[in-house]
């Protein structure tokens, strides 16, 4: 029996290397302390960020296994808890990904949260206050959470639609962090590192990046990421002109609008 | 085919113009036009014609212009011509209409050069990002004589065509825009120091600095240039791409920077600590002629900046004292110590003083403060006037007048393009036989619906008690429901009985499926439509009586559903009067409120379907869901009074449902006009339409059309 879906959204890992990561303000600090105290962590901020960077740091410096689940609109409770298979003739219960964490103790990450089913918060509710129990239904049993276990969710404000909000109910549960684009200094910082680009060409693209955020709300949706910054960086390492590598890694992910691309175009321009 | 004679082409003018109702004569056009050919006397007829549909006039100036323009262009340039001329007329009026078809000789000349020039209309918008992009105050770029601005709006030629190739004056038109953004944003409008007769320094514009000189004028044209070499200075330090291209023009142009002599000048004003006042300085060691413009120099409107500057100071003063006030307000202070507080502020970073946006502090009695969020925005283009907070900004100081919650309203207005028109909304209007748009042709406007009595509706409820129960009931099929799908290959649960299918098929040897899950399938509906009601003055009597009946029984039925719905009526008398009235916004629940607008639906004016088709169509798609549908429900064919008939109404209506279904809405229409096969699938396709051929039974029938077309 294949379960595609299965297999594409449990990605467990135990980090062996320490993933690059550069704080912004007292995150480490404030999710190692919810961490012990075995409280649930609420990543809000915009894409691109850092906030799965930051996971697999944590879970690195924590020396836990990261179970990462990527939320969509068709994520059920049983993708999350298990299921029932059948193998060799029987069937068999599955662990979903949340109930292996809950089991082994790993740091389970729900990413975009708000892009699940509404059912899915139900088994959420009671492994996120003090109980950190995981209701299996179909098993009729309760599952207690291992010590080690931590949940921790994701979501980005910035999405204007009224049915992307996260319930007053699920979000007063969760110590909450919020991230945000690192300031110039430490975002140049971070395109050197992870792309290898000089000096003065990461400058340049962190005051690109400043300009897009100036179109965000009248054109732009979201100004560059971080993350998409980096991706540019490293089509420049590799020998793209940093012209073009603006537009490929930029300009195109941003937006579709013929105007607005020639814009961006036009922006990259005027500084390489 | 052989040419038209003097007197049969007197009369195909007279017909195609119908000049005989204004009293002008053929004359003139048929004897310029006798000696073309057929051929080309026909595309003089045919362009008259069309110009001739705006206004008579234009038709007659293009007949009598038609025997230079045919000597001189082509016929798509004779086209754009003409067009060029009634984009004039719907924008400007008849006299630039007539003036650009009495300048055809230019026009011809001009023609091959807007081939490869630019225009504003094609780069306006790329261009609005463009300066957005590049920091400071918003700017606003609009179409002028010449390129200058007011610290406010960017004015921009409409067209650049200096250069042979097109990707040049492109970088012209730019690196014109990037000296007015440059100006504002380093500085060349701030105040400068000056000593007073009484020997005090006091803060003035550049236009007093220079007054009192012996040639003002002459040194405003000096220091201009110094500004240029100074910003240049400063852009090939910030944005070494815009430098390369605007050096590389200098050189297409064979005009220097510098000019001789003043090289000194130059690399003063090259230190990045320069400013205007370095720039004034060496006004004074300057003593020449002023050097010729150069390309990418705009035209200095000293009076203008300097109304823009003053209207703009006071009403951030106002603004930024407003809110200095709520922040005081918020922090609980008393009344006396909210008048006596005196705020303070710093650059968090002087380093980024110079480079971006700077990000500053509020301080209270050197407490920091959390500024309110809009503030940001304000502080800035105050910086970016002066420098620095001014000190007499910073005491809050309470002026309803300066809440910014009221002015930026109005100000939001002007962004939305409807400058011309406060408070409405522009839109274009297609115009079938001249193949184009006319520009905000249509102002509409969103009125205050009419409330009615409650009893129309509790009236209409007893009258169909049994159809609203059934149609109830219909409707609760439709209803987003969970559905459990059997044998899938992926589910939450497994399906018994087809893993016990499977299990016998197995142990019988045969091939086992893999169709054993059982999943829960949301059926999602995710709809929402927009209703539009004729409200024009022929459903009068018992049409609006069973427009409103089918509206209440229709609303009945829907709320059984979670589909989203807005009513809106339309009517209007011209097209400077386009009427919206909102019967109930997608927002609001429907509640006695609603009712009583649908019982006050009352007959109004004409029906100008195009401009009713796009505003809500915008609206509908601002609206959250998968399935957009647009219904209308009329009595009849698209009509107004000043020309909006016929074959135009039709061709407009059907063009803004095409507008409207390439945004991803679906149209429908339901009506009662028994003539509606004729122009309904020619507006809104073959399956498009519904005609109910009895008004007394449209309020049986559009809840059940409702109802199928979302099934």
């Amino acid at each position: 029996m294949n379960h595609p879906v299965a297999k594409q959204q449990i990605e467990e890992i135990w980090i062996e290397e320490e993933p690059y990561y550069e704080p912004v303000g007292e995150e480490i600090a404030l999710f190692e302390s919810a961490y012990h105290n075995k409280l649930p962590l609420l990543l809000k901020g915009p894409t691109g960020c850092g906030k799965t960077r930051f996971m697999e740091h944590m879970a690195w410096r924590l020396k836990r296994p990261l179970i990462t689940v990527s939320c969509h609109d068709d994520l059920t409770a049983s993708d999350l808890v298990g299921r029932y298979l059948i193998v060799g003739g029987e069937t068999r219960w599955i662990d979903g990904p949340l109930a292996r964490a809950v089991r082994s103790g790993g740091i389970c990450y729900l990413d975009e949260i708000v892009e699940a089913r509404k059912d899915t918060m139900v088994v959420i509710h009671p492994l996120a206050d003090d109980r950190r129990v995981l209701p299996m239904e179909k098993i009729g049993e309760q599952l207690q959470a291992a010590p080690e276990f931590a949940m921790v969710v994701s979501y980005n404000p910035g999405y204007q639609s009224v049915l992307k909000e996260l319930k007053q109910s699920t979000r007063q549960r969760f110590v909450a962090i919020e991230f945000n684009y690192p300031d110039p200094e430490l975002e140049k910082r971070i395109i050197i590192r992870e792309s290898g680009v000089d000096e003065p060409i990461a400058q340049n693209l962190v005051k690109f990046s400043e300009m897009t955020r100036n179109l965000k709300g009248s054109g732009l949706d979201e100004g560059a990421s971080t993350r998409l910054l980096v991706h540019t960086a490293k089509l420049i390492v590799s020998g793209i002109p940093p012209i073009t590598a603006c537009s490929a890694g930029i300009g195109q992910a941003l937006t579709d609008d013929p105007d607005m691309v020639a814009a961006v175009h036009e922006l990259s321009a005027a500084l390489f | 085919m052989s040419s038209l004679t003097l007197p049969e082409l007197e009369q195909r003018l007279d017909e195609a113009l119908e000049l005989d109702l204004v009293r002008l004569s053929p004359e003139q056009a048929a004897k310029g036009l006798a000696p073309f050919s057929r051929e080309q006397q026909e595309r003089a007829l045919h362009w008259s014609k069309i110009a001739a549909q705006a206004h008579v006039q234009i038709g007659q100036q293009v007949s009598i212009y038609a025997a230079t323009a045919l000597g001189l262009m082509s016929d798509e340039v004779m086209g754009r011509w003409v067009y060029h001329a009634l984009d004039l007329y719907d924008r400007k009026g008849l006299f630039p209409a007539v003036e650009v078809i009495k300048s055809v000789a230019q026009y011809a000349e001009e023609a091959e050069a807007r081939a490869r020039g630019v225009e504003f209309d094609e780069s306006a918008t790329m261009l609005g990002h463009f300066v957005q992009g590049l920091s400071g105050r918003r700017l606003l770029l609009e179409e002028g004589e010449s390129h200058w601005t007011d610290s406010e709006k960017i004015y921009l030629p409409p067209f650049v065509g200096d250069f042979e190739q097109r990707a040049d004056n492109f970088q012209l038109y730019k690196a014109q825009l990037v000296t007015l953004w440059a100006e504002n944003w380093y500085g060349t409008w701030r105040l400068v120091q000056k000593e007073s007769p009484q020997g005090e320094t006091v803060q003035t514009r550049i236009s007093q600095w220079l007054a009192p000189r012996a040639m003002p004028e002459r040194d405003l044209l000096l220091l201009q240039r110094l500004e240029i070499i100074r910003i240049d200075a400063q852009l090939q330090r910030e944005f070494p791409g815009i430098y390369r291209e605007r050096a590389r023009l200098l050189q297409l142009m064979g005009t220097p920077l510098l000019p001789a002599g003043w090289e000194y000048a130059g690399s003063a004003l090259n230190n990045p600590e320069a400013t205007l006042e370095t720039s004034l300085l060496w006004l004074d060691r300057i003593d020449d002629v002023p050097p010729p413009r150069l390309c990418y120099q705009g035209v200095w409107q000293i009076d203008a900046l300097n109304r823009a500057a003053e209207r703009r100071a006071a009403q951030e003063q106002g603004t930024l004292q407003y809110l200095l006030w709520k922040v005081a307000e918020e922090l609980q202070l008393s009344e006396p110590e909210q008048q006596k507080a005196k705020f303070e502020w710093r650059f968090t970073d002087e380093r980024e003083q110079r480079e971006g946006a700077p990000e500053i502090e509020l301080l209270l009695e050197d407490q920091p403060v959390a500024p309110p969020e809009m503030m940001s925005e304000l502080v800035h283009s105050i910086i970016q006037d002066f420098g620095e907070l001014p000190p007499e900004y910073l005491h809050p100081a309470g002026g309803a007048a300066f809440d910014p919650d009221r002015t930026v309203k109005s100000a939001q207005n002007v962004w939305g393009g409807t400058y011309h028109e406060e408070g409405a909304f522009l839109y274009d209007e297609w115009d079938g036989p001249r193949l184009n748009y006319r520009k905000e042709w249509t102002v509409l406007r969103e009125m205050e619906a009419k409330m009615g009595d409650l009893h129309f509706v509790t009236e209409t409820l007893n009258k169909y008690h049994r159809l609203v129960g059934q149609l109830r009931k219909s409707f609760e099929a439709l209803r987003s429901a969970d559905l459990l799908l059997k044998r899938q290959q992926n589910g939450d649960n497994l399906d018994v009985d087809a893993v016990v299918d499977a299990m016998v098929d197995h142990q019988q040897g045969r091939e086992m499926t893999d169709r054993l899950y059982l999943q829960n399938h949301r059926h999602d509906r995710s709809i929402a439509v927009m209703i539009m009601v004729d409200m024009s003055g022929s459903t009068k009597g018992w049409i609006n009586d069973a427009e409103r009946e089918s509206l209440v029984l229709l609303c009945e039925a829907l709320e059984t559903l979670d589909d989203r719905y807005a009513i809106y009526g339309f009517s209007g008398w011209t097209r400077k009067r386009c009427e919206v009235f909102p019967i109930k916004t997608f927002e609001q629940p429907y509640d006695d409120g609603v009712k009583q607008k649908i019982a006050g639906i009352e007959a109004q004016d004409y029906t100008r379907m195009g401009v009713a088709i796009r505003h809500l169509s915008k609206l509908l798609n601002e609206a959250e869901a998968r399935t957009r549908l647009l219904i209308t429900l009329s009595d009849g064919k698209p009509d107004d009074s000043d020309g909006y008939n016929g074959g135009y109404a039709i061709e407009d209506t059907r063009m803004a449902l095409l507008e409207a279904r390439r945004s991803g809405i679906h149209p429908f229409c339901i009506t009662i006009d028994r003539e509606g096969q004729e122009y309904l699938p020619h507006m809104y396709g073959p399956a498009g339409y519904t005609v109910v051929d009895a008004v007394d039974k449209l309020p049986l029938k559009v809840a059940d059309i409702y109802r199928r077309l979302t099934l």
